[in-house]
């Protein structure tokens, strides 16, 4: 049992994948719509057993001192004869110490949301469709955490794309929902565009896609060693692939500036929202970058672009989220904020001192407890306020009793308060961004705490202090037994899993192809340091909404510039629209119809003019025949006279 | 040897043809106004030829020659026809002709079950489709170049009348444009056919007879232009694209599916069979030209189609751009290259008769291609609107259904070639997916979401002979996008001696 070669669970793990699938048929085809209540009953149980399956996949696979990546099981897909040799595409399950935390997290979470959503979504008339789709979710985003190679992770990276799309649309009656899958899936469509460009370069220049191979020292030496060269330039080919398999990261994890379909994904269902923030969709981002980071340690490019472009996006999504009202943008750009302290910890981990990296799915892991727990909690209180707006909420502790201790727990841990759960984890991070001599970045993730402590605090003291600002609406605010109980057990490991797990993912969660971890540089003044920074920003929010709340418009222009989101969607919608209808689309469809369509139609214009002066010869009167006959004689005979 | 009589083989692969044309004269001998018996029996011919088919392909393992054979094809028999100039009824099927059979086979039976509710001329509407069908299942047994043209040739003269009369808009112009440059490209493909008949010094229309000739340089480098001409224009390549949005969109639901589905096959079907792989020398040389063609094919039929309102045009567009990817893989000179090309024809077929089935219904009910009109309908529409959903999926390259299995194949093929120029056309193309999502999307979200809208009230969704012809499209789809070594495994054996005569 304690070997993973001969484990059940490991034999079987295709489970994890099969069970939502079929859920997901069974749902979709059959009883989504005919009983609904069914459809919940299938969804929740398969899911459940997916997650028992998930845990002792876990249990056998970390039982061993060195827990080694190992290819559980594969089926053939696809063969490319002739290319590099013979290629041999798998769908396939490749278990290494993330890929098992990922199945658990996602099996887990994916659970506890669904039992949540059978209570969120009574009585919505597309109650059977949602359980269709959300196993659907955790389908595709389990057949990504177990890719063993680029391709299939690829091809599930694609399919949980698909069903954000068709999630954060769930209310498809209503336009603002519809934009905005509309928005997240193009958005990142973009982004994996990119990425398949890159995948193609890598299989072409390696003949292999196997992360094993990929990310093998001599890959990136092999890459390293052919420069691109573009118009003078020259680049290694390590380089480039690297970014843009990156790019796929950029557009799933919502880095700046493709962040903006995140905020805009809060249109679907709470629950929704809740499984795409914690367990499933951005977190691929970050999980790709972690399950490439040999290949783009050697390549030093992407690694570089994680490390800025999170630290920016930490600090960045952490200003616009201490100005939003609604309930679940704040959560939203709370994610973006976290999303940036994962990537830059990868970004200032490095082989040899992979502290970063073990950090970075640290906070994966906590984050998703804490996270999917707040959105829940959310749920909950806009049920019971009838509103998004935190302005409209406000004095609701004593009506909803679990949901306030576990937004509490949620927002402290968030903050990075000890002993919770985001204490740890986040100073694991700012630890590593230190010890690894990024100073500046170290700051940011500094001030992106106090600024989180804040938000957080600020979030709890508008929902739930003062007197209550809902005019009544929420007269009849309760807690659901099926929304309470997911919640309660997500407050769990939300307030324990960093006191827990701490000492087993600095030392096991390592880079593919390290088996220690070097002892880290000590900094013990960090998590001082980090601590007194949430208490600040705790102690300010507490001095700001604590004592009776009047709502205004904000009147600072930099606190409205944060407000409005710093005009970037505005910028984006602009500038795409511009570019793909008006610069390009318009131009190209003027030229089909007035170039070339004009050109045909001009030539049949001529040839039927031809012919209409043709027609004036044929008319059959005979006098003009003979006419014609006499002019052309005379013609001929002058013309004869003159040769002469 | 190849048998020069009808051997039992022979004949049912001419079955394939001639079920059409019996069932051609059966229709003519019913009366006009029995217009349920004329469905049934078209109908049925047509399910028949489709298990006619389906045997083929079943018994194609066990009969499939083997590799290396100077004549890689199965059934095959070659009956002298005319000595001067000597012309043979050779007929055949590989890999390739079976799949391409396979997809003429579906989307007949799905025309006719789009088409239950056609009363006007009913009569000459499914004689008219069954003269298409066999000129097609014609085209893609015939292995004599005379034959082959010929049968081509045939599926013209229905497709005039059958938009003319059975059109919309501006039908009589669309008829008239779709055949004049259909003509056009014939007239190349004829040259270039009676030039290989007198270069070869054989005097022979037999296509691996002709494979056998090492055709001079000067000669390749005129010929092959215009045989891959004469075919791209069939198969909608830029420039000479613009009779396919006109004409599909004008032609009555049934014909836009196969019209789009099938006919635009045989464009290319004979660049590959044809132009590519008699004259191989002559692809080399012109194949930048053509990569060039296909990439702008790609990208530019993408971005028209984003600026296009009438949902037929919409596809039509996106018909030019999918069929880019044909002619694109094809460019790449490679095994992965070509065999993506006919599986992207394969796919693509499958998919655009879908969506023109689909949007045939949404017309039916609301009267309205326009997508400014519409909204709303997956509330009214449901099944409808799924299958439209799946097929826009499938279309903008979504992995498990079949666009992304041809769309892998040609990248990778494409991109394994050396020269930068492929490789950046091939970066291009690779983006044209981001088009492609925001087209598809938007049609998707305007037609199929939003607020129902009041006038459709009462709208009807699909009745159970609309449900049988979605449902068969869509299992093509899938089967292709999850189990996609079941297509591969028929073609990979025939397209290798395609490939190794490409790199002679």
């Amino acid at each position: 049992m304690a070997d993973p070669a001969t484990s059940w669970a490991i034999a079987h793990s295709w489970l994890t994948l099969a069970l939502p699938l079929a859920a997901f048929l069974v749902n979709g085809l059959a009883l989504g719509r005919r009983a609904p209540r069914a459809a919940a009953a299938v969804a929740v149980l398969a899911n459940f057993a997916a997650a028992v399956v998930a845990l002792l996949v876990a249990r056998d696979y970390f039982a061993a001192a060195h827990p080694a990546p190992l290819l559980a099981w594969s089926f053939p897909w696809l063969e490319l004869p002739h290319f590099a040799g013979g290629l041999m595409l798998g769908i396939g399950c490749w278990l290494d110490p993330i890929a098992v935390m990922m199945l658990v997290l996602i099996t887990v979470i994916s659970t506890l949301v669904h039992l949540y959503a059978a209570g969120y979504l009574r009585g919505d008339p597309g109650f059977g469709r949602f359980f269709a789709l959300l196993p659907f979710f955790a389908f595709a985003m389990t057949g990504l955490v177990i890719a063993p190679d680029l391709v299939q992770l690829y091809i599930f990276w694609e399919l949980v794309g698909l069903a954000s799309y068709l999630l954060i649309g769930f209310w498809y009656t209503k336009p603002a929902a519809v934009e905005a899958s509309k928005k997240a899936f193009i958005i990142t469509r973009f982004a994996d565009a990119f990425f398949l460009i890159g995948i193609v370069l890598v299989a072409t220049a390696l003949g292999t896609v196997q992360f094993a191979a990929v990310n093998a020292p001599a890959a990136g030496a092999a890459l390293a060693a052919s420069p691109v060269v573009f118009g003078g330039h020259s680049c290694s080919l390590l380089a480039l692939a690297a970014v843009l398999l990156f790019a796929g990261a950029w557009g799933k994890s919502a880095m700046f500036p493709l962040h903006v379909w995140l905020p805009d994904a809060m249109e679907g269902p709470t629950p929704v929202s809740s499984i795409i923030h914690s367990a499933t969709m951005v977190v691929a981002g970050v999980y790709l970058t972690a399950r490439l980071f040999p290949l783009f340690a050697a390549a030093g490019s992407a690694l570089f672009l994680a490390e800025t472009l999170g630290a920016f996006t930490a600090l960045f999504a952490a200003v616009m989220a201490c100005v939003q009202t609604d309930i679940k943008r704040v959560l939203a750009y709370s994610t973006l904020s976290q999303l940036g302290f994962m990537m830059f910890a990868l970004g200032v981990a490095d082989p040899a001192a992979p502290a970063g990296y073990t950090a970075s799915m640290f906070h994966v892991f906590t984050h998703a407890f804490f996270k999917s727990m707040l959105f829940l909690c959310a749920g909950i209180l806009i049920h019971a306020a009838h509103t998004n707006d935190l302005l409209g909420m406000g004095g609701l502790r004593r009506k909803l009793p679990v949901t306030h201790a576990a937004t509490l727990i949620g927002c402290l841990a968030l903050a990075g308060i000890w002993p919770l759960s985001g204490f740890f984890s986040k100073d694991a991070i700012l630890a590593s961004a230190w010890t690894a001599g990024r100073p500046w970045i170290f700051a940011v993730g500094l001030a992106t705490s106090l600024l989180t402590a804040f938000y957080m605090a600020r979030f709890y003291l508008l929902a739930f202090h003062g007197a209550s600002r809902a005019a009544g609406r929420d007269a009849h605010a309760h807690e659901d037994l099926l929304m309470a109980l997911p919640v309660a057990l997500l407050a769990v490991p939300s307030a324990a899993a960093g006191w827990f797990a701490e000492k087993y993912f600095a030392q096991h969660m390592l880079p593919p192809g390290l088996h220690t971890a070097e002892h880290a540089a000590h900094a013990p003044w960090v998590p001082w340091l980090a601590l007194g920074a949430a208490v600040a920003g705790i102690l300010y929010a507490a001095w700001r909404y604590g004592r009776g709340f009047i709502p205004s418009a904000p009147k600072n222009p930099a606190v409205r510039l944060a407000w409005n989101r710093f005009y970037v969607d505005e910028l984006w919608q602009v500038f795409a629209h511009w570019l793909m209808f008006t610069l390009v689309a318009a131009p190209a469809k003027w030229f089909d119809s007035v170039v070339i369509d004009g050109s045909l139609d001009a030539s049949a214009w001529v040839m039927q003019k031809l012919g209409a002066a043709q027609r004036a010869w044929q008319n059959g009167l005979v006098q003009r025949y003979l006419a014609a006959m006499l002019v052309g004689l005379l013609a001929l005979w002058l013309l004869g006279g003159l040769a002469k | 040897m190849i048998p020069t009589t009808l051997t039992p083989g022979a004949l049912l692969l001419s079955l394939t043809w001639g079920i059409p044309t019996l069932t051609i004269v059966a229709l003519a001998l019913l009366p006009a106004a029995r217009t349920r018996l004329i469905r049934w029996v078209s109908l049925g011919s047509a399910l028949l030829n489709l298990a006619l088919v389906a045997g083929l392909i079943a018994a194609w393992p066990a009969h499939r020659p083997p590799l290396g054979a100077e004549v890689p094809l199965a059934f095959a028999a070659r009956i002298p026809w005319f000595d001067q100039p000597h012309i043979t009824y050779f007929v055949g099927v590989d890999g390739i002709s079976l799949l391409m059979m396979l997809l003429a086979a579906l989307i007949a039976v799905c025309g006719v079950l789009v088409s239950w509710r056609v009363e006007a001329r009913a009569k000459e509407f499914f004689i008219y489709m069954q003269v298409l069908l066999a000129g097609v299942f014609g085209c893609f047994i015939s292995f004599d170049l005379f034959t082959f043209f010929l049968f081509n040739e045939v599926t013209l003269i229905p497709t005039y009348l059958l938009i003319g009369i059975f059109g919309t808009g501006r039908k009589e112009y669309c008829a008239m444009k779709l055949n004049l440059m259909l003509f056009a490209g014939s007239a190349l493909v004829l040259v270039g056919l009676l030039g290989l008949y007198y270069a070869s010094g054989l005097h022979t229309f037999d296509l691996y007879a002709l494979a056998k000739v090492r055709f001079p340089a000067d000669f390749q480098h005129w010929a092959f232009p215009a045989l891959f001409l004469g075919f791209g224009v069939l198969g909608a390549l830029f420039p000479f694209h613009t009779w396919s949005p006109d004409g599909h969109s004008s032609a009555p639901t049934a014909i836009s599916m196969f019209l789009a589905g099938v006919h635009m096959k045989l464009g290319g079907y004979g660049c590959l069979r044809v132009a590519m792989f008699l004259l191989p020398e002559g692809a080399r040389e012109w194949m930048n030209v053509f990569l060039v063609l296909a990439t702008i094919n790609i990208i530019y039929g993408a971005f028209i189609a984003v600026k296009q309102t009438d949902l037929k045009y919409i596809n039509a567009y996106s018909s030019v751009s999918h069929c880019g990817l044909v002619l694109f893989g094809y460019a790449a000179l490679n095994f992965l290259g070509v065999r993506g090309a006919v599986l992207q024809m394969f796919s693509h077929g499958l998919l655009t008769a879908l969506i023109f089935a689909v949007i045939g219904m949404i017309y039916s009910r609301t009267h309205t291609r326009q997508i400014g009109e519409l909204g709303g309908l997956m509330t009214r529409l449901p099944f409808i609107g799924v299958a439209f959903t799946l097929a826009a999926l499938a279309g903008l390259g979504l992995p498990g259904l079949s666009g992304f299995v041809a769309e892998l194949n040609v990248f990778l093929g494409a991109f394994a070639r050396t020269p930068v120029l492929n490789k950046v056309c091939t970066v291009i193309a690779i983006l044209s997916i981001v088009v492609t999502a925001v087209y598809l999307l938007r049609t998707i979200n305007k037609v199929l979401h939003g607020p129902a809208q009041a006038k459709d009230e009462g709208l009807k969704d699909a009745d159970l002979a609309e449900r049988a012809a979605i449902v068969i499209l869509l299992a093509g789809v899938i089967v292709m996008g999850v189990w996609p070594r079941a297509v591969t495994a028929l073609i990979d054996g025939s397209i290798e001696p395609i490939v190794e005569q490409l790199a002679r």
